[in-house]
């Protein structure tokens, strides 16, 4: 996959969870956008169509891409690309799980070491291995994951699908007559691939995005999944995949509050020095980082230390 | 370490003194691994009545001198959970009540315990009514039941229910109690919201002779099985494979739970047993817990004698503080030996159902892990 060819000097503006979808609108009339919006809540799966609440925060008219909608359409009339999809998410989900399994086994390895009774200068840098092990296994997944997604595009040149083809003039169509682009939370990986699937970004132009919690993390460079407290198993983050890569540099970390423990400083010291020299930003309801030309510009965010501690109402 | 009792203990019994003690301290104290039961009265006698599993079940509070305090102090590990009463016994007669120091209640059908935290114990935030959680809605299914007559069982659906997808079915002994006494309807809003179980449908359904009807009972199995799933699969959009059935119960209900799913095996792919009542005998069949437990003990003495894999995965917890936990203990490597996929969790704490409603989160989330690392609304 390529960096979306959006040019550079549109804002990018990514927020944290939202649950009356008011910043929304507050950030259109901000960017002055004057015109319709292009809306993409395929995250929601298949209840994208549901967005009579937030197109009423809009207080714009909007357009639903309806991606999800549209990808069903695809499918029903590609079976032989459809079923090349279906190998290939096999596939990027086994990469998945033998990627977690290989983290997992270092950071039994890092626990085990931590509680030993040797010198504090030999644990440090056996922190410092722990770190450099992990960022490899970041970096091969990662590198894994694209050798996927290009090997697939190869051999199942979406372009060549008439349905594909079809779809995409269609959505070109609809964004042209937009002046902004709304990308909605929900699941990563339906968010992702349809965006992917129909080459969403290509025809955005030089027309701000405003998207969150999925939506931003699917703009950035790389995807982190993380969770300190879940229902069951280790607080480990990992990479998903690569992003599209309009926001760069950043860790976007949406509903740290429910998402992110505190009281573990050793934790978020490894997580940001992993993460380096990309800023790690917890991003709840208010949260807002703006990039222009794919650098951050202007932002609020709680911002992940090296040193285990987080700055709450960062700004940047 | 010097606990607070024995300070005022040691210390002038002046009004003023144990004025300030109970202005100063909130109760029982909880001091490292130390808790103290305090009572404040004229008694002849005052005696704490717990439910912990290995200690007297029975003891005496002491009274200090020249005071109307009366005091026990006793061990409590890090993170236990103890439910409990006071006894005051005046003219040889005892009356049974809450401990008025102590706010912290556990209703269950019965009534109402008191209940003492130990270091390290907090209350799940999941358990709490989230503003961010839509809630779910409840519908009652009644039918002509061939084995029992009419019955009604209460179903919930889930917030984002859609007639057009199709979802796993949870099946709960004891719903009404667990709605009631565990918070389980607000659980289920809270970790769908939070995508930690996916979307599922729930029945829970009641017996009025679930001693009978839970203790390994035929006619309860094929309730179940024959009656109660496929009418709800006409009703509503369930998926039929076993990876999408789940029963769970406590205590008998646990029984229920395995027991029916051991004569259907393969039928439910998941099953969650809480504290099971899972008697059994090394010989005979003659038992210490009495007759109600006959029909267990069988099904138990059978089922350890020739374990079989009769569901897929079975998420177990239980209590340290319960007699039941040297048999659950001892059926782990049972279940895990016939090739299931086996969770088991401990908690310090007894045969409750707060015990109970701590493990859900853990429990469902394992048996049916949601998208929760993927999605971010």
């Amino acid at each position: 996959m390529t960096v979306s060819s959006h040019q550079a000097e549109a804002p990018i503006v990514l927020l944290g969870p939202q649950t009356d979808f008011s910043e929304i609108g507050e950030v259109l009339d901000e960017f002055r956008v004057a015109g319709p919006v292009a809306l993409i809540t395929t995250g929601w799966q298949e209840n994208e169509r549901e967005d009579e609440a937030l197109v009423e925060q809009l207080r714009r008219p909007a357009v639903n891409l309806a991606l999800h909608a549209r990808s069903e359409r695809v499918y029903a009339l590609e079976p032989l690309y459809a079923k090349a999809r279906a190998a290939r998410q096999a596939r990027l989900q086994h990469l998945q799980r033998f990627y977690r399994m290989r983290l997992e086994a270092v950071d039994e390895a890092a626990r085990a070491i931590a509680v030993r009774h040797v010198e504090a200068e030999l644990l440090l840098e056996q922190q410092s291995i722990t770190v450099a092990q992990m960022r490899q296994l970041d970096d091969d997944h990662l590198s894994r994951c694209q050798a996927e997604w290009t090997a697939f595009d190869q051999q199942w040149p979406a372009a060549e699908q008439a349905s594909i083809a079809q779809e995409r003039a269609a959505i070109a169509e609809q964004i042209d007559r937009c002046a902004a682009i709304v990308i909605a939370g929900g699941h990563l990986t339906a968010l992702l691939n349809r965006l992917r699937l129909f080459d969403v970004l290509a025809t955005v132009g030089n027309k701000p995005i405003v998207a969150w919690s999925a939506g931003a993390m699917s703009l950035s460079d790389r995807i982190v999944l993380f969770h300190d407290s879940p229902p069951f198993g280790t607080n480990l983050a990992q990479m998903l995949d690569v992003g599209l890569g309009l926001a760069r540099g950043v860790v976007v970390m949406p509903d740290p509050r429910h998402r992110l423990r505190t009281d573990q400083p050793q934790d978020v010291a490894r997580f940001t020095q992993r993460m380096a020299p990309a800023q790690c930003l917890g991003m709840d309801p208010g949260a807002r980082l703006v990039f222009r030309g794919g650098r951050l510009v202007k932002g609020l965010a709680d911002r992940l230390l090296p040193d285990g501690r987080i700055e709450r109402g960062w700004r940047a | 370490m010097s606990l607070a009792i024995n300070r005022l203990a040691a210390g002038p019994k002046t009004r003023e003194a144990v004025r300030a003690f109970f202005a100063h301290h909130s109760f029982p104290l909880v001091e490292g691994d130390t808790i103290t039961f305090v009572w404040r009265g004229d008694a002849q006698e005052v005696k704490l009545h717990h439910w912990v599993f290995g200690l007297e079940s029975a003891q005496h509070l002491t009274r200090i001198e020249h005071t109307s305090v009366w005091y026990l102090s006793m061990p409590l590990p890090p993170a236990s959970r103890v439910e409990y009463k006071f006894e005051i016994i005046h003219d040889g007669h005892g009356r049974w009540i809450h401990d008025p120091l102590n706010p912290h209640l556990a209703r269950d059908p019965y009534g109402a315990n008191s209940v003492a935290h130990g270091n390290g114990y907090t209350v799940p935030e999941w358990i709490h009514r989230d503003s961010a959680s839509p809630f779910g809605t409840y519908e009652f299914v009644e039918f002509p039941s061939a084995v029992f007559g009419q019955r009604q069982t209460k179903v919930y659906l889930p917030a984002r229910f859609r007639r057009t997808r199709q979802y796993p079915l949870l099946i709960v002994h004891d719903g009404d109690d667990y709605l009631n006494y565990t918070a389980l309807g607000t659980i289920l809003d809270n970790l769908m919201a939070r995508r930690e179980i996916p979307d599922m449908i729930v029945a829970f359904t009641n017996s009025s002779h679930r001693l009978v009807e839970y203790a390994n009972d035929e006619r309860h199995a094929r309730f179940l099985t024959e009656e109660l799933v496929p009418h709800l699969e006409s009703q509503y959009p369930l998926r039929s494979q076993p990876q999408s059935r789940c029963l769970m119960g406590a205590s008998f209900g646990a029984v229920a739970s395995l027991s029916t799913a051991h004569r259907y095996p393969g039928f439910y792919g998941r099953l969650l047993l809480q504290s099971g009542s899972f008697a059994f005998t090394d010989i005979g069949d003659r038992n210490r817990r009495g007759p109600l437990f006959d029909n267990v003990v069988s099904f138990m003495n059978q089922f350890r004698d020739q374990p079989t894999a009769v569901s897929e995965r079975v998420f177990v917890s239980c209590g340290t503080y319960e007699s039941l936990i040297y048999e659950n203990r001892s059926l782990i490597p049972l279940l895990e030996a016939t090739g299931m996929d086996v969770r088991f969790r401990e908690a310090r704490d007894g045969h409750n159902w707060e015990n109970w409603r701590d493990r859900l989160r853990e429990g469902l989330s394992w048996l049916f892990p949601g998208p929760f690392l993927l999605v971010y609304e």
